[in-house]
């Protein structure tokens, strides 16, 4: 952890959210601070979505209060959101595979000169940004399809850096990515650390999770179940929030495959 | 947000930066397609390609040259420059059609209204000007609206409601085509007059010889600047930029292609009037498709609605005005094709003439899957099928073996590019 500030970047307070007769979160905190990587964790169907959803704008909260910057704000739309300053990278990525690296990092929001596409300073900015983040692509001239899994990924994060985001939130960037890849986009989080940033991510890797985050939230059914610092936090702990007792199917098996070697 | 900034720092790619140039080296991963400079360059550079099956034109213009070698060798008249003049202008009205078509293949969709759209701005100017004597100009501008009112009707059908784009477009076909019979009225025939606007478009010819040297410097020089100066722009921002050799080189071939051209329409009548209007629309409508951001928006509808959608692209209005435009080229290419024969009547846009406007927008190289294709493609196409036409002509060839044959080229270009596809995924590139 480097310098967090006292004020939180982004502060949920009992924050909650219904769908039709489905809570979905009861009376959720959330705390982010700048330059602080935020694991937010929990098993399917926990809330963890739906809450990403909520700070985007795709949900607008139904109770509860969001504070920004110390400032409660409302969040009703996504484009609510980005005029914060708060950048979603969504699991399914959104990137045009048939467009080059540079379209995709400016699409929606070209540079233009004269009405006409200003591509080289689109270039220029794009493989300054590439290297400030030390993204290594074959290219900033090919096709998204040339790219492998982790380097689409590390794309559509920079693609969210553009707007000089406070807060990143990335939902499972690793799903779906091979251990080298998997390694690339981790080393990309903690840039976005290092430079400043808040970051929330959402992810199931308890071992990913332990390597870059400096706090857990652990959603249960939609309620908190409590913040961990990581550095103090064994992985079992964090797996008997997520799971919600010391005494599930996890720990059984975990007592007795080391009953087993015991013996 | 992103865009405020842009302004503060766009005068930073004046300076001569090394730094961010050397600097830039890094973030690209320098095992992969690191470019030799100069002519290996070039080699090296093809040798890829045609492994990666990133052809390009290569296919059709290698067809085209076939084609006329075929041709030619069955019948010396094939290759005369009065031929390959009528040939030219014979193409524009279907080319016209197939750059309509062209936009909606970028989207990933299809246009089956575009012959009968066609049709109905021939019957429209027709009717307009021969029998209500309402000025050329108006009727001209007003047939022309027709075909973009009707696209968009289409477009908004698709857009808006979601109805499949081949759905709305055939019942278009069918409901156009009944419109143009029902204003061309019981005659069915409406002679133009044949010294006016609308026959003047095939029928005039530039006979001054500097008109088409002219037309060709004009053109080389004009490519030679653009690429010149805009890689003088890149190198000063320190992105990599074509060595002057390549752009000497491309000049050059541009040049002997646009010379010849020109000479061969210098033999005959001149240079047509239909060609360089349709020279102008390729130009503009490349330059829209590639160097603005409706253009971008459209390649990006083309790759993925979703992430168009995220980008806050407005995906509706752009599939409305895409099919707007795919109307608007298709009454363009009515008129040229009552032009040619001087009167509106109820032929006109049926038989092949839908099919060879998509199979020339295909046969060019446009995917039928969205998001790859240029206009100058609908060129390419279109100059092989009225190659074609023309040739089995000249051998006394009926029409029904003309339409096999012309169906037989469709079916090796699509086998041509399902296989380029291929060779590309494998090759990483699709």
């Amino acid at each position: 952890m480097i310098d967090v500030s006292a004020t939180p970047v982004l502060a949920l307070r009992g924050v909650s959210k219904r769908f039709g007769a489905v809570q979905a979160l009861t009376d959720v905190e959330l705390e982010v601070h700048a330059g602080e990587v935020v694991a937010l964790v929990g098993d399917n169907g926990a809330g963890k979505s739906t809450l990403v959803k909520t700070i985007a704008g795709v949900h607008p909260i139904d109770e509860g209060v969001i504070v920004w910057d110390g400032k409660s704000v409302q969040i009703n739309k996504p484009h609510d959101a980005q005029n914060l300053g708060i950048a979603t990278v969504y699991q399914d990525l959104a990137l045009c595979d048939n467009i080059d690296v540079v379209g995709n990092l400016y699409l929606g929001r070209e540079i233009r000169k004269r009405g006409v596409l200003d591509e080289v300073e689109m270039e220029r900015r794009s493989r300054e940004l590439l290297q400030t983040l030390s993204i290594r692509i074959p290219s900033v001239r090919i096709p998204i399809a040339s790219l492998s899994g982790g380097q689409r990924q590390t794309v559509a994060i920079a693609r969210s850096m553009l707007g000089e985001p406070k807060l990143v939130i990335l939902d499972e960037p690793t799903a779906a990515l091979g251990v080298e890849q998997t390694a690339q986009v981790l080393d990309l989080v903690e840039r976005l650390r290092e430079r400043g940033h808040a970051v929330i991510l959402i992810s199931h890797n308890m071992a990913d999770v332990k390597a870059v985050a400096d706090k857990v939230a652990v959603l249960r059914l939609g309620r908190n179940n409590g913040v961990f610092e990581v550095k103090s936090t064994s992985q079992e702990e964090i797996i008997s929030a997520i799971t919600g007792a010391t005494d599930n199917a996890v720990t059984r098996r975990a007592a007795r495959t080391t009953g087993e070697i015991q013996k | 947000m992103s865009i405020d900034k842009t302004t503060t720092t766009a005068d930073a790619h004046v300076v001569e930066n090394p730094e961010a140039a050397a600097g830039s080296d890094v973030a690209v991963d320098p095992r992969l397609l690191v470019r030799e400079q100069g002519f290996a360059g070039y080699l090296t550079e093809f040798k890829r390609k045609l492994k990666a099956g990133d052809l390009g034109s290569i296919p059709v213009v290698l067809g085209l040259v076939v084609i006329w070698v075929i041709f030619q060798s069955l019948n010396s008249n094939f290759l005369t420059a009065g031929n390959l003049s009528d040939i030219s202008v014979a193409m524009v009205g279907t080319g016209m059609i197939a750059v309509g078509i062209v936009f909606v293949l970028l989207l990933g969709e299809i246009d089956l209204s575009v012959g009968s759209v066609s049709g109905v701005a021939g019957a429209t100017f027709a009717v307009l000007n021969v029998t209500n004597g309402m000025s050329e100009w108006t009727a001209f501008v007003l047939a022309i609206l027709t075909g973009t009112a009707a696209g968009a009707i289409h477009g908004f059908v698709f857009a808006k409601i979601g109805v499949p784009a081949f759905a709305v477009t055939l019942a278009g076909l069918l409901f156009w085509n009944g419109f143009m019979l029902q204003i061309l009225g019981e005659n069915g025939t409406i002679n133009l007059d044949s010294e006016g606007l609308v026959a003047k478009l095939t029928s005039y010819y530039f006979t001054d010889v500097a008109a088409a040297y002219g037309l060709a410097t004009v053109v080389t020089a004009g490519f030679f600047l653009s690429s010149f100066l805009g890689n003088r722009r890149r190198e000063a921002a320190g992105v990599p930029s074509q060595p002057l050799s390549d752009t000497i080189l491309r000049t050059v071939l541009l040049a002997i292609v646009a010379f010849a051209v020109a000479a061969v329409y210098n033999q005959y009548k001149g240079l047509p009037l239909a060609v360089v209007i349709f020279i102008a629309v390729l130009l503009l409508t490349d330059f829209v498709l590639r160097r603005t951001s409706y253009g971008r928006k459209i390649f990006a509808l083309g790759g993925s609605v979703e992430a168009s959608r995220r980008a806050g692209i407005n995906v509706e209005m752009v599939r409305i005005s895409v099919f707007a435009i795919a109307g608007t080229f298709a009454a363009i290419g009515g008129l040229f094709i009552a032009s040619k024969i001087a009167s509106a009547n109820q032929g006109a846009g049926g038989g092949d003439l839908l099919m060879n406007a998509i199979a020339a927008a295909v046969i060019g190289g446009t995917s039928l899957f969205g998001g790859r294709g240029r206009t100058w493609n609908a060129l390419l196409g279109v100059l092989v099928i009225v190659s074609i036409q023309y040739g089995l002509a000249l051998e006394g060839i009926a029409s029904p073996v003309q339409y096999m044959i012309t169906g037989g080229v469709l079916l090796a270009t699509v086998v041509i590019d399902a296989i380029t596809r291929r060779t590309q995924k494998t090759a990483g590139r699709a």
